[in-house]
């Protein structure tokens, strides 16, 4: 089978059960993909779940990296109201631009270092380590805005949240350059491998002379840093940092829109582009119920619901089932691998 | 003994077939089993011996084929319920809870209970005093993956055999036990067999396989061969069934003289590790190959350990080439051009979701660096030429290699390090699990490769392989270096003298 083949197959199940998210919703909403132009910018709903999802498809990018390893980062909600605190900080006390935006990026890098010390020199389990960034950051963040909103009207800073170039908002851009670099980055090394095998086996890849302390805290800062994008996007959109709520509970959108992009929480083999379709399948959810004006309340029962259905057609054991019911003898290839590591 | 041919057998399999996808694992294979008999299941790696087990107790679901037990057609769903007809299963690669107690391992599934609790005074008593029928005095309270796979291979054969009402089967049991254990296990399996039960006994160890089988059964690619009683067969006629052509081996009764010219390569002197391996004098010259002989949890594996600084040394010093040489991690023995196959491949060997092309191209490109990525043209080439020179059978380089058979894994683990080309080799066990063909095969290529100037460390129980091999054998006892016997004196013998009597320092 030829890579392509084999790459189109893993992501099928994503692309299809987008393809029913997003048909559904234009089923209900007949004017669903009209798209318009205005202030040179690009408009409709399909736009706006793409600009929606990209903090979360950012996240998801880190986030799949270090799944792959068989961590979990449950920081990164907190890591964006650090950054986004930090960006709205060092505008507005007049650092300019760029310094703004390096010394944001640079709290995001530095939470995924201290994540990624307590993971692969402490041993700490990595859903305890990132639990105490967690909990922490939002105290750290609203130390830096000193307890208030802190707002801005940078327009250069807020072109990150809410500017666009050739007509595409800027977040989509951000997500989709992000998306496309690690991808290139971790294929086109032996990165991708080498976070696999970490994840499949952390002592036999230490073995076979892996670096496996320092790839996994590069794993944690690439998600530091993916986090921090996201926070400073959020803070754009909304022109200042507020340390409660940004991007509060997006970790769980974004380890969803990884198990829904079908990497294992156990680790090993990973889909960045799987990742970043079950982003846009859990934006697109939202989107949905927001246009069906369902009274808000329901809003989350209503997406547990659909990515609950979601998640079980996507089980290997419903899987199984259907071809076990199907007529035709098939072998059971995938669910005997799991007798196999007996 | 073989029964009447009249009477009914115990377990009965006919036309089992089972399809992976590029693989016929098994093709329409009959097999018998008599209540009071030990049947060996032989074969090459991949023939499909474990398959057809796990088919037996619905571990797997096989295509076609039914299974009778006593004459009753029966269809177990997984090893639990192949438990309750009476089935016991010890697997190839041991099937327990890493992070359980020995106790409760062995206790899983029927602890017993006072007043609807699980009492763990009893359990830890009867947990004793099962595993005591093996030999084994340990420390039942402690968690499972602390002891080594040799004792968790015990203590899975020890459950097994509680849990075997009719049936007991065991994949290679043996393959990590030394004789001592096996003899202990023969024990039991002999009181088994005179208690009625039917015993399937897996292994590639020829002289096992005449000790204590009544009948035994050969697949090839697959493919019953034939079932015969084990008294009428030799060994050349066994071979021959299993791999379907003649074996030339040539059998050595002691060890190769090797004037060991010059400098060695690596000295260590004073190496050791507190609570480990006490420590140790060791010097190996270019083209050596000095053979590491112990029992089980003397000190062979830590000694390999140290050396390869898993387990950092914390006394002694390291030369190569007369310059000194830090090793406080694996990954300064590798970049000294060290390379480590160790005993247990399942946790420290394979990466099971892997291809087998990327395990074997795996300590290349972490020595290399993640940046500069081996082309996926290379790889292929690499894991082809390794499929090619070791006979893995596989059908192709892109399967993951946890579903390769147990011996063909262990073959991709030495792939690993061959493609390294190191200056240093370690195995340990390297033979583990590999069939009679490709055993005489891996001592071709130990051999090759000393000629080719690469320095080898081989541990091994197989004392008739150290002799086959090694210029120097090196004898552990009690984590301690005990004894080197060299050239003419490296004879079994000598080997198990030196390994037994304490007061016989060295043989000299
Ligand atoms: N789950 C699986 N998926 C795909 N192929 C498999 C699977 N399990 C086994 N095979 C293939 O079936 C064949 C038979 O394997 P099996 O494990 O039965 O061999 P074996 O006789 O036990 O060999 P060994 O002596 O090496 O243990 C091999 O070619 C193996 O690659
Ligand atoms: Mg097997």
């Amino acid at each position: 089978m030829t890579g392509l083949k084999l790459f189109s197959r893993r992501i099928l199940p994503q692309l299809v059960t987008l393809a029913v998210v997003v048909g559904l919703i234009s089923i209900m909403f007949p004017g669903f993909f009209e798209i318009s132009i205005a202030n040179g910018r690009l408009y409709g709903s399909p736009i706006d779940i793409l600009n929606r999802g990209a903090p979360v498809a950012l996240l998801a990018i880190g986030m799949t990296l270090v799944i792959a390893t068989g961590g979990i980062d449950l920081s990164v909600g907190a890591v964006m109201a650090i950054c986004g605190a930090m960006a709205a900080w060092g505008i507005t006390e007049g650092y300019g631009l760029g310094l703004t935006l390096l010394m944001a990026l640079a709290a995001g890098l530095a939470c995924g270092l201290w994540n990624g010390l307590l993971v692969a020199v402490l041993g700490i389990q990595p859903i305890v380590a990132t639990l105490i960034l967690m909990v922490a950051g939002r105290g750290i963040a609203q130390l830096i805005t000193e307890g208030a909103i802190l707002t801005f009207n940078h327009e250069g800073l807020i072109f990150f949240g809410s500017g666009s170039l050739f007509t595409i908002p800027t977040p989509i851009i951000i997500a989709i350059v992000t998306g496309a670099l690690v991808t290139l980055i971790v294929r086109r090394s032996a990165l991708g491998m080498l976070i696999e095998a970490i994840g499949i086996n952390l002592r036999a890849s230490t073995l076979a002379g892996v670096n496996t302390r320092v790839l996994l805290i590069a794993v944690y800062m690439a998600s530091g840093l993916c986090a921090a994008l996201a926070g400073v996007i959020a803070a754009a959109d909304i022109r200042g940092a507020d340390a409660n709520n940004a991007g509060l509970w997006l970790e769980l959108d974004a380890i969803l829109a990884v198990v829904i992009g079908g990497t294992s929480l156990l680790g090993g083999r990973f889909s960045l582009i799987a990742s970043l379709i079950g982003a846009l399948i859990i934006q697109a959810v939202n989107t949905g119920i927001l246009l069906s004006g369902f009274p808000p309340e329901f809003n989350l029962i209503i997406k547990a619901g659909i990515i609950l259905i979601i998640l079980v057609l996507q089980s290997p054991t419903i899987r199984t089932m259907v071809i076990f019911l199907s007529p035709a003898p098939v072998s059971q290839a995938d669910t005997e691998k799991q007798a196999v590591n007996q | 003994m073989p029964q009447s041919d009249a009477s009914q057998p115990l377990l009965r399999a006919r036309g089992v077939r089972k399809i992976f996808p590029g693989t016929i694992a098994l093709d329409g294979v009959d097999f018998s089993l008599q209540a009071g008999e030990v049947h060996a299941l032989l074969g090459e790696n991949g023939a499909g011996k474990s398959t057809l087990i796990k088919c037996l107790t619905g571990a797997y679901r096989r295509d076609d084929g039914d299974i009778l037990l006593e004459g009753a057609s029966i269809d177990p769903k997984g090893t639990l319920d192949a438990q309750a007809y009476g089935i016991g299963t010890v697997y190839q690669e041991v099937n327990l809870l890493p992070n359980l107690s020995v106790a409760e391992n062995l206790s899983l599934g029927h602890q017993p209970t006072r007043f609807g609790m699980i009492s763990g005074r009893r359990m830890n008593a009867d947990a004793r005093e099962v595993l005591a029928q093996y030999g084994l005095d340990i420390d039942v309270t402690r968690n499972l993956d602390s002891y080594s796979v040799a004792v968790q291979q015990v203590i899975a054969i020890a459950r097994a055999v509680t849990l075997s009402g009719k049936v007991l089967i065991l994949d290679e049991p043996t393959a990590s036990l030394d004789s001592h254990e096996v003899k202990m296990l023969f024990d039991v399996v002999r009181s088994l067999k005179q208690r009625g039960l039917g015993i399937v006994f897996i292994s590639h160890f020829l002289d096992q396989i005449f000790e204590i089988s009544d009948r035994l059964t050969v697949l090839r690619n697959g493919q019953l061969v034939g079932t015969e009683v084990t008294a009428e067969i030799d060994r050349v006629k066994l071979i021959n069934m299993m791999l379907g052509r003649e074996l030339e081996q040539e059998v050595r009764s002691h060890g190769k003289h090797h004037a060991a010219a010059g400098e060695p390569r690596l000295s260590f002197t004073g190496f050791g590790r507190k609570g480990s391996i006490e420590p140790f004098d060791l010097s190996i010259h270019a083209g050596e190959v000095v053979g590491v002989a112990g029992l089980l949890g003397s000190g062979r594996t830590e000694t390999a350990e140290v050396l390869f600084g898993v387990a950092q040394h914390d006394s002694g010093e390291a030369r190569q080439d007369g310059t000194v040489l830090s090793l406080t991690n694996s990954r300064q023995a590798i970049s000294a051009g060290f390379g480590f196959c160790p005993e247990d491949r399942k946790t420290d060997g394979v990466i099971a979701d892997l291809t087998v092309r990327e395990n074997i191209a795996l300590a290349l490109q972490a020595g290399i660096g993640w940046m500069r990525r081996i082309p996926d043209r290379e790889q292929k080439a690499m894991a082809n030429d390794y499929i090619r020179k070791l006979d893995i059978r596989t059908p192709d380089a892109e399967k993951p290699v946890g579903l390769l058979s147990g011996g063909n894994q262990q073959k991709v683990m030495l792939a690993r390090w061959l493609v390294t080309n190191p200056s240093f080799l370690i195995l340990d066990e390297p033979t583990r699990g590999i069939d009679v063909g490709a055993h005489a095969e891996i001592i071709r290529l130990i051999e090759e490769l000393c000629a080719q100037g690469m320095s080898l460390l081989v541990i091994s129980s197989e004392l008739d392989e150290l002799v086959a091999y090694s210029h120097r054998v090196i004898v552990v006892r009690d984590r301690q270096h005990v004894a080197e016997l060299a050239g003419y004196e490296i004879t079994t013998d000598n080997m198990v003298r030196a390994i037994a009597a304490p007061e016989r320092e060295a043989v000299h």
